[in-house]
């Protein structure tokens, strides 16, 4: 039985194209201090993907450094789908910036394979961003025509000659390094070299992994039955009321579904590799979407497309956004496989850890709703607060910045332990009984000797430190800033940390 | 003979024994405020009063912390997240519930079910109702919540700071550095008798 018939779009470097940089500018995408992908330009001059931030910088001084955005990337990539849905029905996006058809009926339409290529390419042409480029390939299952797509543009295989055309490429285009690198030290290079191979032969030593490679790299399917419609019942649908307009609100929403579907799968020994995602908005539009993936989708994985999808939708441009916000989800499971049991430690594993507070703050977000529960980074800034910035639980968390740059002004460690959002006022006084004021020039008039909080009664100052100014944003007349800071130990109370503003006296935070 | 079967399988039973090297029932906590915990670890389903001091809880933290616990924050929107970090506790694991309003009790007993180690500062009129079922939800999970403030029921353990002790700052120059705390220890079983500690943070 020989694979489906399949066309794949791809189009190169897509997360610096979806960022908007063109592919002449030398850029690079980052995550983790790595490179993830990087222009044509920056290519040339030797940046490659997995280099660290300092050696890609190195080899092109001029390097555009982008933050990687995986919610972006699917969102520019919005627009590219629903073109080609336009010509032929059942896209399945595999990844931002890739995405899979079958042929079969739109080839006739278009009178050909290369026809179809051709004409889906053009498509796709208008509606890339600047910059951006696409490359169509045609061949028998998804693995191939990916690889046709990226071996140069408009190449079609002929039905059957699929293996032949695999059999060069190196065995680490199979995307799975560790058993690339095995079948490398066994001496075979080639994918036509591993598809010669008995296939029992490989089930046994590789196991499933080894025999879905071994699957690729002959021109079939990934799995041997393919598209399997499981029973109806495995559908997760929520109906959102009020209406979602935003994409968190939805997103949070279709969080639970991942984990549901995952357990109604999972119960029953499935894995789910396409899934369907479906949505209704309250003027009756209906969207859906199709998203395959390589191996089985974990909850996060689905959660992830899920969140990207709606993203694409909600936040899209004009020509695919819908009318209204969405009323009902639905997640439909269109390929399920059996799952690969994964045994999990016996005695609870870190990872289980991690699940049980997961599903433990995820009902407090059910009771409070989802900005109630937050994680923290640390991030450059000035102030003990300004450090920090909160992020919703569940939503990705921003990588922290990699190095400590220098924040003059910056009050040294050990930082407070209580930092409040409403200061309180307070009056500083001198020895005479006289407001402490601070001058334009930053000299105090007369050390500060007693400190009342909120009108409570006087403490005397046993030690102080400052002024420390702060002139924030100078350049931008609405927010500038200009406060000194104080660092204060009374005889009552803990340490405080002071703030002068307009000669206004607050307690910005508390040594306690 | 049976008496040699009953013993063979007493010394079964020891050699199968899963070996620990620390009590099951204790959360390790960091050196510098194990004088301040009996046995320098925290127990499992107890409760923790800390009276006048949000760096000793955010420091009791840090242990657990550090031994891949979990730590929630609950009803404490104005807890310094660096000094935090700087104590010793891993942001990576650490959730906050800034404003669980009317909902306190409620949240914290939903956050104790998936959670080593939360801190909580409880709101001025905390129902002696709402307590006791904290209490049992602790002791039922093998959760620490540890209470930022005075606790209605009697903690198992309470530590009030009575005094602070800052070196670095001058009349006018240098900064804040370390500060010693005395801390009043009471509580029950271990914490009974009362007795006074010190802590350099």
């Amino acid at each position: 039985m020989s694979a489906t018939r399949t066309l794949v779009v791809w189009c190169p470097d897509w997360p610096v194209a979806a960022a908007g940089v063109g592919s002449a500018a030398p850029a690079a995408v980052f995550h983790a201090n790595r490179v993830v992908a990087c222009s044509a330009a920056a290519r040339v001059e030797g940046v490659t993907r997995h280099q660290r931030r300092r050696e890609a910088q190195g080899r092109c001084p001029d390097l555009i450094v982008i933050e990687r955005d995986q919610a972006r990337d699917a969102r520019a990539f919005e627009p590219v789908v629903a073109v080609i849905e336009e010509m032929a029905v059942g896209v399945q996006v595999l990844r931002p910036g890739a995405c899979a058809v079958a042929t079969r009926g739109p080839s006739r339409y278009a009178g050909g394979d290369h026809a179809l290529v051709r004409s889906v390419v053009d498509a796709v042409a208008t509606v890339l961003p600047a910059g951006a480029a696409c490359q169509g390939g045609i061949a028998d299952g998804v693995f191939a025509a990916g690889m046709a797509a990226r071996h140069g543009d408009g190449i079609v295989v002929p039905p059957g000659a699929t293996p032949e055309f695999l059999a060069p490429f190196p065995v680490r285009t199979l995307d799975r390094p560790e058993l690339a690198d095995l079948l490398r030290r066994l001496g075979i290079t080639t994918l036509g070299q591993f598809a010669a191979l008995s296939a029992a032969d490989v089930l046994g030593r590789f196991g499933p992994e080894g025999a879905a490679a071994h699957r690729l790299a002959s021109g079939l399917d990934e799995r041997p039955v393919s598209g399997r419609v499981p029973p109806l019942d495995l559908t997760v649908a929520v109906e959102l009321d009020p209406p979602a307009e935003r994409v968190d609100v939805a997103a949070f929403a279709a969080r639970g579904m991942a984990d549901e579907l995952h357990t109604r799968l999972s119960s029953r020994g499935l894995s789910c590799t396409r899934v369907r995602i479906e949505a209704e908005t309250e003027h009756g539009e209906a969207l859906a979407r199709v998203w395959r993936h390589d191996g089985p989708l974990t909850p996060g994985a689905m959660a992830d497309r899920v969140r990207w999808q709606l993203d694409g939708w909600l936040a899209g441009t004009a020509r695919t956004r819908p009318s209204g916000g969405l009323t009902l989800l639905r997640l439909v499971p269109e390929e399920v496989g059996p799952a690969d049991g994964r045994q999990t430690g016996f005695w609870g594993s870190a990872a289980a850890v991690d699940e049980r507070a997961a599903r433990a703050l995820a009902r407090v977000q059910g009771m409070l709703g989802p900005d109630a529960v937050q994680t923290a980074v640390i991030t450059g800034g000035r102030g003990p607060g300004e450090q920090v910035l909160l992020v919703p639980w569940g939503e990705p968390r921003p990588e922290p910045p990699e190095a400590e740059r220098p924040w003059p002004g910056r009050v040294p460690a050990p930082a407070p332990a209580s930092v409040h959002a409403a200061p309180p006022v307070a009056e500083v006084v001198d020895g005479d009984g006289r407001a402490v004021v601070v001058t334009g020039r930053c000299a105090v008039s007369a050390p500060p000797a007693r400190v009342s909080i909120g009108g409570a009664p006087w403490a005397d100052v046993t030690g102080w430190a400052g002024p420390w100014p702060v002139d924030e944003r100078w350049w931008d007349p609405p927010a500038h800033r200009r406060r000194a800071r104080f660092q204060v130990t009374t005889s009552a109370g803990p340490a405080l940390l002071l703030t002068v503003e307009a000669g206004a006296w607050s307690v910005a935070a508390t040594y306690d | 003979m049976a008496l040699a079967a009953v013993r063979s399988l007493d010394v079964a039973r020891e050699l199968a024994r899963p070996t620990t090297t620390a009590d099951e029932h204790l959360l390790p906590v960091a050196p510098s405020v194990a004088d301040l915990v009996p046995g320098a670890g925290l127990r499992r389903g107890t409760v923790v009063s800390v009276i006048g001091s949000t760096s000793v809880a955010l420091a009791l933290a840090a242990g657990p912390s550090a031994a891949d616990s979990w730590t929630a924050a609950v009803g404490m929107a104005d807890v310094g997240i660096v000094a935090a970090s700087e104590l010793g506790v891993d942001l990576d694991r650490l959730a906050l519930v800034p404003d669980p309003g009317s909902e306190w009790a409620a949240v914290v007993a939903a956050v104790l079910d998936g959670i080593d180690v939360v801190l909580a500062r409880p709101p001025a009129h905390l129902r002696p109702a709402d307590a006791r079922r904290l209490v049992a939800r602790a002791r039922d999970r093998g959760g620490v919540l540890i209470v930022v403030g005075a606790w209605p029921e009697g903690a198992d353990l309470r530590l009030t700071v009575t005094g602070r002790e800052w070196a670095g700052l001058g009349d006018g120059h240098g900064h804040l550095g370390r500060r010693r705390l005395t801390v009043e220890i009471g509580g029950r079983g271990a914490a009974a008798r009362p007795r006074r500690a010190q802590v350099v943070l």
